[in-house]
């Protein structure tokens, strides 16, 4: 395997199987990194039961002339390259330009109870099953908030899962202007109609929140808040999850600017898919959560810009401008009812890393201060769950990243050519 | 139906489909995977590597993710619970 790239995409989910495809097509030495053992990312998950949809088989067969780097987690960025680890080592691959698709992961809030066995985000639930997770004839409880509940428990019950019913924080009144939308939408109209038909029988609800969790060694037990009083529901697993964020560690690790939409904050581009570090594009949901139609049209966008056939670039700007609105459509109707930031008492831990309740972060009003007397997003996920959870609650923003940005080995950091000095990272 | 891996979990053999992940054998046998720092019992929370908290150890090597980690014939997984 090469070392260098003329074009490297880090992340092998929809956005990034069609970046690295087109500029394959296009001639250029392409290299496609993920952490995950195959290429599909969340969406196209491999599902070790089910075939995938034709969509992810034939984005995944055109990968001729790419050289799938699978189970590679990227850690730290060099000049023009990437320090990455896999389960031989560290490796050194450096780039000509390089495309970020490094997609969303779940937005997961702290609720009485969440951090017992059984207790998973929704689209958590959907990537363990399709990998095996042992659902069959488990009485599952779905809650959160979005589309995506309705793919997880489509996926569940196809697994034999016994769906006792999906909870939606979002009102009645905004979901079913949601769907009166959807007739603008027509392909996603036949999918949610799809999706409700195969769902048929299984009670869909909304205004209802999961309030919390009970059970000795895992759940057992959830209570419900509906718009007509506390539902207390016996259940085997609970899948809960209110929506995406971008993953955009590495792009800050990169330099590259961020926005915001909210308090989570996603890769700032230009119309062009252009970061504000120069031949660094960012495509898909880590320039801000437009699901898959955008992903597969930022992808392709990215990669014609990045090899310099900008033509083709523009050409693509509608559709994938048409399908942003369709994302916009979603944020708007799905937004999160503010009682869902009051779940936590002082006693809910918040950071399942280091065990910090929200109790320990009283008083403290920056992400920085309360890792220093309380060790907050110090462990192993970086603050990857608490830090946003925090942020979503309006405790305080999650601090920068800084490498690395997954826990590594020793002899991995050990081949870092360029050591970051610890004041380049401070304040950030 | 695909084939079929055989591997120990905690000493106890377990069998699932080739494919599968760490986290799913181990989950035929146990709903804990770790414990937390303070020491209640932990399982897989995101799914897809980002949360840490189904953290095994897998053929010796500690802090292994168990939901990135296809299972393979003979794989020695010990959990922390």
């Amino acid at each position: 395997m090469p070392d260098r790239y003329d074009v490297l995409v880090v992340g092998a989910g929809p956005a990034g199987l069609a970046a690295a495809q087109t500029a394959a097509a296009h001639g250029a030495r392409v290299g496609l990194l993920d952490a995950q053992p195959r290429p599909g990312g969340q969406v196209w998950r491999h599902d070790v039961r089910h075939q995938a949809p034709r969509a992810a088989r034939e984005a995944i067969a055109k990968l001729q002339g790419v050289d799938v780097l699978a189970s590679h987690s990227v850690v730290a960025v060099e000049s023009s390259a990437l320090r990455v680890e896999t389960a031989e080592g560290g490796r050194l691959i450096s780039y000509g330009s390089l495309i970020l698709a490094t997609g969303a992961r779940e937005l997961l809030l702290p609720f009485p109870g969440w951090t017992l066995p059984g207790i998973t985000g929704a689209g958590g639930l959907q990537a363990l099953t399709k990998q095996g997770w042992p659902v069959a004839g488990k009485r599952v409880v779905i809650a959160g908030s979005g589309p995506l509940l309705l793919a997880a428990a489509d996926t569940l019950r196809k697994h034999g899962a016994q769906v006792l019913g999906i909870y939606e924080q979002a009102p009645a009144a905004s979901v079913h202007a949601f769907a009166r939308q959807l007739r603008h939408w027509p392909a996603r109209a036949l999918q949610a109609i799809g999706l409700r038909v195969r769902l048929a029988g299984v009670p869909y609800r909304f205004g209802s929140f999961v309030r919390r969790a009970q059970g000795s060694d895992s759940v057992q037990r959830v209570d419900i808040d509906t718009p007509t009083g506390t539902q207390t529901v016996e259940c085997d697993l609970l899948a809960v999850g209110y929506g995406l964020v971008p993953n955009t560690e590495l792009a800050q690790l990169l330099g590259c600017a961020m926005d915001y939409l909210g308090p989570h904050p996603h890769v700032g581009v230009d119309r062009l898919l252009r970061t504000s570090m120069g031949g660094v594009y960012a495509a898909g949901e880590a320039g801000g959560i437009g699901g898959l139609a955008v992903a597969r049209l930022e992808g392709a966008m990215a990669a014609h810009i990045a090899t310099g056939h900008s033509v083709a670039a523009h050409a693509l700007a509608p559709q994938r401008d048409r399908e942003r609105r369709f994302g916009a459509l979603l944020a708007r109707h799905f937004a999160l009812d503010p009682r869902l930031h009051a779940l936590g008492d002082d006693s809910t831990m918040v950071c399942r890393c280091e065990d910090v309740t929200l109790g320990d972060l009283n008083g403290f009003t920056d992400a920085r201060a309360a890792k220093l007397a309380t060790r907050c997003g110090m462990g192993a996920c970086q603050g990857r769950i608490c830090g946003t959870a925090l942020a979503e609650l309006g405790r305080f923003p999650r601090s920068g990243a800084r490498p690395p940005i997954f826990p590594a080995r020793l002899a991995t950091l050990a081949g870092l050519t360029t050591l970051p000095s610890d004041d380049a990272y401070r304040g950030s | 139906m695909s084939a079929q891996v055989k591997l120990s979990v905690n000493g106890s053999l377990v069998e699932v489909p080739a494919g599968a992940s760490v986290a799913a054998a181990i989950a035929q046998l146990t709903t804990q995977f770790r414990r937390s720092v303070s020491g209640t019992h932990r399982a897989p929370l995101c799914g897809m590597g980002v949360c840490f908290e189904c953290r095994v150890q897998v053929d010796g090597v500690a802090h292994v993710r168990a939901c990135m980690t296809p299972v393979s014939e003979g794989m020695q997984v010990i959990t922390d619970a």
